[in-house]
């Protein structure tokens, strides 16, 4: 079930990425409206958090296009964001959380500039969004996981972008805390921005997302949640369908097949 | 006049390796260091070669340039052979080097270079080789001169672009995703750390500096939350090498930087051992809640 849209904020069409010639995303093709909260599940290894680098410029793209906002990242890299998965650094870093949510800033303010009062306004603010403005001067390495996704987190509202891709922000946050951020997203939805989650409980996705995109290696759904968002496109995310697709591109890293099969 | 000219080139050192050293442990790199400070000897020997003093500027961009390759050679094994990053370093600095001391025993004889040069420096014989413009006049001792610029060229790069080297050190994917190249950095501070190596080895050797760029970061790493104090930190530390280092070569007559790179581990030593101890000390007050 893959439902396209007019005007999108996000289009990816016919990505294939492959690690070392093994694929482990395949022909997708997908589109995302402007002000949706979008979440992408699949089990581990299903290739979400590389769909999100991919959209980022992070990692070779082996066919296929990504537009955001019609366009390459390149030209509206200001108007994009990023959460990275919080394993990506190292917490012990000479750094408080206020010099990390700055950064967050650094693409506004540009090469060899110093950052502003107005920054640090921004940076603050976007503590207090996160419940972490008592932090700000903490090393980062003395806080807890959660504390430190929040960080992440706040980092990426002092973009002020008009579309944030999250790998997981809501791994190792407390249920209050995860609660107060979603309703964050929906506030920054309802203005128009769009918001892609990469996230686990699949207990949350309905009230959490209105778009929902099911990824396996292959895409095997994307669309409004109330649609999309069923039993049997779930059986065939995280159902046995898994094994037989790694096996699909254990051959194709052999070279036995095509590099595209019409399905 | 001497003792003081000795110190101040030993302290431009110390500064010089402070600043790159804390980029280069937070990187996880500390021991690519390790590898160019090896890998720019055969570069030495060409420049010397040439006929070109050792002074010349060719040299310093000639090291900067080795640097940057001794980094691409490492990145190329590590991404494209699934090298380890260690192994890589191992393959690429040794090959590097291993040219450099056939390079310098075949050309012994009719130069005035040799292994314990390179390797060793002599920060004694600093004050006696002046640079003399071409009127005649005496402008200083040449490694002093050479490290003051070497310096000045740090400042420039560093201060302007503080900003991306902290975030590029910090979070290279998120500083991509922001379009600030994580590689452009990387080369730079590289080529950085080849013409600071260079320019070190006559007075501390291309051993030494190794010391002067880990050791005193190490050491202020252990005591700072904050990259800009410790980057000041690792300067003094350093700076405390060069002055007790000095005092103690004079009084024991042995090598000076030897004794400088020594201080600066037993410093590492008494902090490391302090932060020890402070957290052994029992907790006296209950945790204070927190949300
Ligand atoms: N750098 C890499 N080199 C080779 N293979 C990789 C690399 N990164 C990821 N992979 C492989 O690509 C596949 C997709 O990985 P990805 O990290 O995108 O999964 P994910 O859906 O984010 O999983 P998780 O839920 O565990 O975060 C996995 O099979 C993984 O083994
Ligand atoms: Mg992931």
């Amino acid at each position: 079930m893959i439902e396209q849209v007019q005007n999108p904020a996000l289009e990816i069409h016919d990505l294939t990425v492959s690690y070392d010639k093994k694929p482990v995303l395949w022909g997708i093709d997908l589109s995302v409206p402007k002000g949706a909260i979008a979440g992408i599940v699949g089990p581990n290894g299903a290739g979400k958090s590389t769909l999100i680098k991919s959209v980022m410029g992070l990692v070779p793209l082996s066919s296929g296009y990504v537009k955001i906002f019609d366009e390459e990242l390149n030209t509206v890299r200001k108007r994009v964001s990023y959460v990275p998965q919080r394993e990506s650094v190292d917490w012990d870093f000479p750094a408080s959380v206020l010099d990390v949510v700055m950064m967050g800033r650094y693409s506004k303010v540009g090469l060899m500039r110093r950052l502003r009062k107005a920054d640090l306004e921004a940076a603050r603010y976007a503590l207090q969004q996160v419940g972490m403005e008592k932090f700000e001067k903490r090393q980062i390495s003395q806080l807890s996981g959660g504390q430190q996704q929040r960080v992440f987190l706040a980092r990426a509202l002092t973009q002020q972008a008009d579309i944030y891709f999250m790998d997981e922000p809501f791994a190792g946050v407390d249920a209050a805390t995860e609660k107060a951020i979603i309703q964050l997203l929906k506030e920054m939805a309802s203005q128009g921005k769009t918001v892609i989650v990469v996230h686990h409980d699949l207990q949350s996705v309905a009230t959490y997302f209105d778009w929902i995109i099911m990824l396996n290696l292959r895409l095997v759904a994307s669309g409004p949640t109330e649609k999309a968002f069923s039993q049997e496109l779930l059986e065939e995310t995280y159902g046995g369908k898994l094994t037989l697709l790694t096996e699909v591109g254990e051959l194709m890293k052999k070279g036995q097949y095509p590099t595209r099969e019409k399905q | 006049m001497n003792d003081l000219i000795i110190i101040v080139t030993g302290s431009l050192v110390a500064i010089c390796c402070g600043i790159l050293g804390c980029f280069l442990i937070l990187r996880k790199m500390a021991m690519v260091s390790d590898a160019i400070s090896h890998a720019v000897l055969p570069g030495i020997v060409i420049a010397f070669m040439l006929g070109s003093d050792l002074d010349s500027i060719w040299m310093l961009v000639g090291a900067g340039l080795v640097g940057v390759f001794t980094t691409f050679l490492i990145e190329f094994f590590h991404r494209q052979g699934k090298l380890q990053t260690d192994a890589s370093i191992g393959v690429t600095f040794t090959w590097l080097f291993a040219i450099g001391v056939i390079m310098v025993s075949y050309y012994a004889g009719d130069a005035h270079i040799d292994q314990d040069c390179v390797l060793y420096g002599e920060i004694a014989y600093v004050p006696i080789d002046p640079i003399i413009t071409d009127s005649g006049s005496v402008l200083g001792p040449k490694a002093l001169i050479v490290l003051s610029i070497v310096l000045l060229v740090i400042l420039a790069v560093i201060l302007p672009f503080y900003k991306e080297f902290f975030l590029t050190s910090f979070d290279p994917a998120y500083a991509a995703a922001i379009g600030i190249s994580a590689t452009i950095w990387h080369y730079l501070l590289m080529s950085l750390v080849s013409i600071t190596t260079v320019a070190s080895f006559e007075s501390v050797g291309a051993i030494l500096v190794v010391a002067f760029l880990i050791v005193p970061p190490a050491t202020a790493y252990l005591i700072t939350t904050r990259l800009h104090h410790m980057i000041g930190l690792s300067c003094v530390f350093g700076i405390l090498a060069a002055i007790l280092g000095y005092y103690i070569a004079y009084w024991i007559d042995g090598s000076i930087a030897g004794a400088m790179a020594t201080v600066a581990g037993l410093n590492f030593g008494f902090v490391f051992g302090w932060t020890q101890i402070k957290k052994a000390r029992p907790v006296t007050s209950p945790p204070i809640s927190q949300d």
